[in-house]
């Protein structure tokens, strides 16, 4: 039988605010533990909580970024369970009135244009972080909590169950991610766990309706472990059901060392919430008039962006979405274009070496060590007929490693191309003295031949002849 | 007058005007209650040095000529579920035995900040959840009028200690009656202010929604000077009320001419205790005579409250108790993981009542019952608040006998249900949100005290000081002591 995978996510976003939800407790990352905390947000006997109005702000724009209808009448309530990360034993959370609902955003798979559905966005708190004196609480002689992330704001984004593989997962959370920031209320950084997933998993055969039987994976926070914890939750649940068995409702944790996903507790023990109004919070009222001066203070947001690369550039739909995928990227496009370069041009070298060199040095785009600027003036050099594109990857390589302008780059390292046609003339000349047989397989009807000259030609000028020169040289010569 | 039985504002003029120094006072309070404390056990945490020291500094600045606030010099106990930096505050439970806060409750800054003399931590119901001040966790409260019965509560420790002599005011906190049932059992005035009158910040919470802090003093003069005090906006309360805080003791006139005052006919049921309906009957007459025009009126929700209250309060409660787990605070009983560490130490270390309260709680919010339960109690408070509303918009204040009954026996009311009914002509009030007072109204034969609460429309305590002002001048009650060595 078929199966088709229906896939759903809740994403957990940090907010950027610099003090915490309830209390005004710094949210940086990384202090020294349980420096960052007050009695409020230890939820010490009588304290009270009060709202920060920044997270009301960022969590309405993130809605209306996706679309989303904004309640004007929002309220928080109690989510009552139990762990040693969580100092009242409930989180405060958003259950029947949360702040946005009913939204979408675009995503583009293989092609593809696609409306995933937002289901709702609200505002909580984030628990404290526990240290196992072992692997986990359950194997430790001890455990201790860190507070400082305590109470630091989250928004959570539910979507439908619209995606059907890794792929629109993927897209979707990349979408998500872009959004955020270009809104600029989350850092999004998904190492630090800015950003993190939750994934609900089913199949069910394909033609039918009613959703299977679910899984869920908490806390997946790279799009690598996405991709490859949906994957294999994919051909798991098809194994399952082909060999006859059934899905049970759980929890799976995702392994990423050994790429797997583990069972780690069943439908059966979940909790009952016990959701509550919180009464010392009175109910978050949002007039029309707010609502519409946030929508206009919105920035452009990526699809936008697109669609101005698109008939501004003339990208393809593929690149722009790409080059609009991150705020960052947009913005280092938007700086190498504004040197006058190439958009193609820049958004090739972006895509290309860029890209490839960032990844393997696993930094962002922000810590890029050649300046848009500088790639800017490097494209300049091409469309000069300084270098050419071959001589351009040599020049890109040493700017990685060298601030200097990439004009002083190309004159130290002497790789200037060479245009002077009386210069490359005398190259071909030699070269086509030294390999006759190439000239008489020519001269025979392999007009193919010529490729093996011209890359003679380029050898013997170290790469910095102008190929086209050369080209037409040595066509002029072979045809006299 | 012994000293240590005269009201806050009758020592304070005396101190201002040099008649008397604030060491005596302080002095007298501090062995008065040495004297009482044996038998009356008002005091979970006695601060005798910072009640005299307070008071050696209010003298300093007599001689130099300074001005002093109205508590200076003068010491009073707080109940021991509201804040005290550095100061234990265990809600009489053996779960926050060691706890010791490293802030102070907003109301004690505004004290702090009015120069107040702290004499001590007042015993209670464990978490505020009782009528009866049994449910301490460490002593059980004597009431000073007689020995044998309870002072009421959960305020109890409160009320008898202003009673006793052992302070001269106090702290409480009422979610369901806990400052107006002591007050009137123990035949003092308690005020439960407007919900959000005064911020809730630092109090430790048993049901958010209904707790507020109030005063409980020997008259109402002492009521108003302190409410205006403690009461305000207060960031740190989102609930707290912004409307602006008038001067209370403007209020305090003796003229109720042509004030409605509505007689709610469900507060006055057939079979409740005689001496009560006699003597708060007797205290609508007397205003009556005075001047105001008595209404009947009709509350219909009325028999509806307490099945309510005894879910919303006990649903708010079982999360606001789940932080005792164990993990912080320092009660700890292990266990051989997390789990049953947080069982271990829940089981060992609350009393029954607030466990039973915890269950009740968790019961009506867990899925399933939430609508037929919480939800519907949810629904029936809007009704009982809509009985106000309608209510006061034909009278200025309503008028009710504060308990059923006088002050029972210890040990007396051992069934949980018949001691939830006590709580019938207050619990109301808190799930309205409006402020209550009680003041004296008279003395069984049995010479116990008996409380005419007086109900006011929200952030409307000026009112009801009023009436009860006129009707405390009007008659001796309060010139009464316990024990009768006035």
């Amino acid at each position: 039988m078929q199966y088709e995978a229906v896939i759903g996510l809740e994403i957990h976003s940090e907010l950027k605010t610099d003090t915490k939800i309830f209390c005004g407790c710094r949210t940086t990352f990384g202090a020294e533990q349980n420096t960052h905390v007050c009695p409020v947000c230890l939820g010490l006997p009588g304290v009270l909580p009060s709202v920060n109005k920044k997270v009301v702000e960022f969590a309405i724009k993130a809605g209306l970024a996706t679309n989303c209808k904004i309640n004007e009448y929002s309220k928080f309530d109690r989510k009552n369970y139990y762990y040693p990360d969580l100092p009242k034993n409930w989180q405060t959370s958003q259950y029947d009135l949360p702040i946005a609902e009913h939204g979408f955003v675009e995503i583009l798979v293989d092609g593809e244009k696609k409306k995933i559905g937002l289901t709702r966005i609200h505002m909580e708190e984030d628990a404290g972080k526990l240290v196992h004196s072992g692997t986990n609480i359950k194997d430790s002689a001890s455990s201790n909590v860190d507070y400082n992330r305590t109470g630091v704001p989250l928004i959570e984004i539910v979507s439908e169950p619209d995606m059907r593989s890794a792929a629109e997962a993927r897209a979707y959370m990349e979408k998500i991610k872009a959004i955020l920031e270009y809104i600029d209320v989350s850092n999004c950084r998904m190492e630090e766990g800015n950003l993190r997933a939750d994934i609900n998993v089913s199949l069910r055969p394909v033609g039918e309706e009613k959703l299977g039987t679910r899984t869920e994976m908490k806390n997946i926070n790279s799009f690598k472990a996405l991709e490859d914890a949906i994957n294999y939750e994919i051909e798991r649940q098809t194994e399952v059901l082909e060999d006859g068995g059934k899905i049970i409702q759980e929890t799976r944790t995702w392994d990423p060392a050994k790429g797997v996903t583990l069972s780690m507790r069943s439908k059966e023990d979940a909790h009952d919430y016990r959701y509550m109004p919180e009464p010392d919070l009175p109910p978050i009222v949002t007039t029309k008039e707010e609502i519409e001066a946030y929508r206009k203070s919105l920035p452009e947001l990526p699809d936008a962006r697109r669609a101005q690369l698109e008939s501004e550039y003339g990208l393809s739909e593929y690149d722009a979405t790409i080059i609009t995928s991150s705020r960052d990227m947009a913005e280092y496009f938007d700086g190498v274009v504004a040197t006058g370069a190439d958009a193609k041009q820049a958004a090739n070298w972006i895509m290309g070496d860029l890209s490839k060199n960032l990844n393997s040095d696993g930094i962002t785009i922000k810590d890029s060590p050649v300046e848009a600027k500088r790639l800017g003036e490097m494209i300049a050099l091409i469309e000069k007929g300084t270098i050419s594109g071959k001589i351009a990857k040599q020049v890109f390589a040493e700017m990685w490693k060298n601030p200097d302008p990439p004009e002083k780059i190309v004159k130290d390292k002497g790789l200037v191309q060479i245009t002077d046609t009386k210069a490359i003339e005398g190259i071909v000349d030699e070269v086509i003295a030294k390999n006759q047989k190439a000239v008489e397989d020519y001269k025979n009807g392999n007009k193919k031949a010529i490729g093996a000259l011209v890359g003679q030609v380029m050898k013997a000028s170290k790469g910095k002849a102008n190929p086209q020169t050369v080209n037409e040289l040595l066509a002029k010569k072979l045809e006299a | 007058m012994k000293l240590y039985f005269e009201t806050v504002h009758s020592l304070h003029d005396k101190i201002v005007n040099k008649e008397i120094k604030a060491a005596e006072v302080a002095q007298a309070v501090v062995s008065r209650l040495e004297e009482t404390e044996g038998k009356v056990g008002a005091y979970l945490d006695v601060e005798s040095e910072k009640a005299l020291n307070a008071a050696k500094k209010t003298d300093e600045k007599i001689a130099k000529g300074e001005e002093i606030g109205f508590l200076e010099g003068i010491p009073g106990a707080i109940k021991d579920n509201i804040c005290t930096k550095g100061v234990k505050t265990t809600c009489a439970s053996k779960i926050l035995e060691n706890f010791v806060p490293p802030y102070n409750a907003t109301v004690i800054d505004k004290l702090t900040a009015a120069n107040y003399a702290f004499l001590g931590k007042a015993n209670m119901d464990e978490f505020a959840m009782g009528g009866s001040t049994e449910n301490s966790a460490y002593k059980t409260t004597h009431n000073p009028w007689d020995l044998e019965r309870v002072p009421g509560g959960s305020s109890g420790g409160s009320a008898a200690a202003v009673a006793a002599g052992s302070a001269y005011w106090a702290l409480g906190s009422d979610t369901g009656g806990s400052i107006r049932q002591p007050a009137s059992f123990c035949g003092v005035v308690g005020l439960k202010p407007t919900y959000g009158r005064v911020s809730r910040y630092g109090l430790v919470a048993y049901a958010s929604s209904l707790d507020q802090i109030g005063p409980i003093t020997r008259d109402v003069t002492d009521a108003a000077n302190i409410l205006n005090i403690i009461a305000g906006h207060d960031e740190m309360d989102s609930t707290s009320s912004k409307k602006a805080v008038p001067d209370f003791t403007k209020s305090l006139t003796k003229d109720v001419k042509g004030l409605k005052i509505g007689c709610p006919k469900e507060y006055f049921a057939d079979g409740m205790d005689a001496e009560t309906e006699k003597s708060v009957r007797g205290a609508i007459d007397a205003l009556k005579a005075m001047g105001a025009e008595v209404v009947d009126i009709s509350l219909p929700h009325t028999k509806y409250a307490i099945s309510a209250y005894y879910l919303i309060a006990p649903a708010e409660a079982a999360t606001n108790l789940q932080r005792y787990d164990g993990v912080s605070y320092g009660a700890r009983v292990d266990g051989e993981d997390i789990v049953s560490l947080m069982t271990n130490t829940r089981t060992a270390k609350f009393g029954n009542e607030v466990k039973r309260r915890i269950m009740i709680g968790n019961y009506a919010l867990s899925a399933g019952y939430y609508d037929a339960y919480y939800l519907k109690a949810l629904k029936v408070r809007t009704l009982i608040k809509q009985d106000f509303e309608d209510a006061f918009k034909s009278v200025d204040i309503i008028a009710t006998p504060t308990a059923p009954t006088p002050a029972f026996k210890i040990g007396e009311m051992a069934d949980p249900l018949q001691m939830y009914l006590q709580d019938i002509y207050t619990v109301p009030i808190n799930l309205a949100g409006v402020p209550g007072i009680s003041v004296p109204c008279g003395f069984t034969a049995k010479n116990l005290p008996i409380g005419l609460q007086l109900i006011g429309k929200p952030l409307d305590e000026e009112t009801i000081l009023r009436v009860a002002y006129a009707y405390e001048q009007a008659h001796d009650w309060k010139d009464k002591r316990a024990g009768g060595d006035a």
